[in-house]
């Protein structure tokens, strides 16, 4: 039996959440941490302990710049030893802060994208020591690894 | 009942028509989402198909009521619709946008139509004959109950949990 990890895992609001939820199985008898945008929605899925983050995009650089205060103060009082997430930027942001300190980092594609990788999962590619999609014809153009879908 | 919802951003006029034809037929409740598109021929089907309802949009919290309500729900093939379905377990059964007939930028929902259509649970209507073939025949399967994981899903967490340990 490994021993116990922290896993910080981080999903936007909406299908990216619901995906994530998905996954919860491969947590089972480890420390999670989640963490969303969305206030309401770690209880309805009965996600605990959780924080919400606000949320940002591409544009806004004050919120980026809140965004990422929160995701550092996290990092720094959780020390995760893995982040995941599903996306959607504060996702992608979640993985590079917690990269830099020594956490190892999954990337998982939203479903959604059908026909290439997204936007921010592009973006993730640099952060992400384990990078995929869920979809095989897009793991055969990117170089990102398929194992599997929540579908 | 069935409901069936055809997104919110695009229309797509082949399948509400399709469905207000079929409607009559079934003989069951019907309630369409039928998006930005009107047509008059839409609006004379339901006044006089008693069970058919047509909404242009729905709230998020009336979704889920339709949703939740239904024996089975129609849709176009967008991974939103996938997802719903599977988090409520609602047989559905899909029908591609296509291209050629300017329902989609692309006929990626063709690709991923093919993808599906092996999934638990999705039923991919192909033609507008597959719709009446599908919704009048026998009971449609389900997709995997929540916690019940479909091998793809016991795929990705295997291959997460050996890295998470590793």
């Amino acid at each position: 039996m490994a021993s116990t990890r922290r896993i910080l895992a981080v999903a936007s609001g909406g299908g990216h959440w619901q995906q994530l939820m998905l996954m919860r199985p491969a947590f089972d008898g480890h420390e999670v941490r989640f963490l969303t945008t969305l206030p309401g929605l770690p209880e309805q899925f009965d996600a605990r302990p959780f924080a919400i983050i606000p949320d940002c995009n591409r544009n806004e650089k004050i919120a980026m710049a809140r965004t990422a205060a929160a995701l550092l103060r996290q990092v720094l009082t959780f020390r995760p030893d893995v982040v995941i997430s599903t996306g959607a930027l504060p996702g992608v942001m979640a993985l590079a802060l917690a990269r830099a300190m020594g956490a190892r980092t999954i990337w998982v594609d939203s479903v959604a994208n059908a026909e290439e990788m997204s936007m921010s999962g592009r973006l993730a590619r640099r952060v992400a020591h384990l990078w995929m999609t869920q979809w095989e014809h897009v793991a055969a153009e990117t170089g990102a690894e398929y194992a599997g879908t929540i579908l | 009942m069935i409901f069936a919802t055809i997104g919110t951003q695009l229309g797509f006029p082949r399948l509400v028509t399709a469905l207000v034809d079929l409607a009559p037929r079934l003989g069951e409740e019907m309630l369409i989402q039928t998006g930005p598109d009107t047509d008059p021929a839409w609006q004379a089907a339901a006044a006089a198909t008693p069970g058919l309802t047509l909404v242009q949009s729905l709230r998020p919290a009336e979704f889920e009521e339709a949703f939740t309500r239904a024996r089975a729900v129609v849709g176009h093939c967008g991974m939103g619709t996938i997802l719903s379905a599977r988090r409520w377990v609602k047989p559905l059964v899909v029908m591609p946008r296509r291209h050629a007939l300017g329902e989609h930028r692309n006929d990626h929902q063709l690709a991923t139509a093919r993808q599906v259509e092996a999934l638990p649970g999705v039923h991919v209507a192909w033609e507008i004959a597959d719709l009446e073939r599908l919704l009048a025949g026998p009971a449609l399967s389900p997709p995997p109950e929540p916690g019940e994981q479909s091998p793809g899903q016991q795929a990705l967490v295997a291959r997460l949990r050996a890295f998470i340990e590793a």
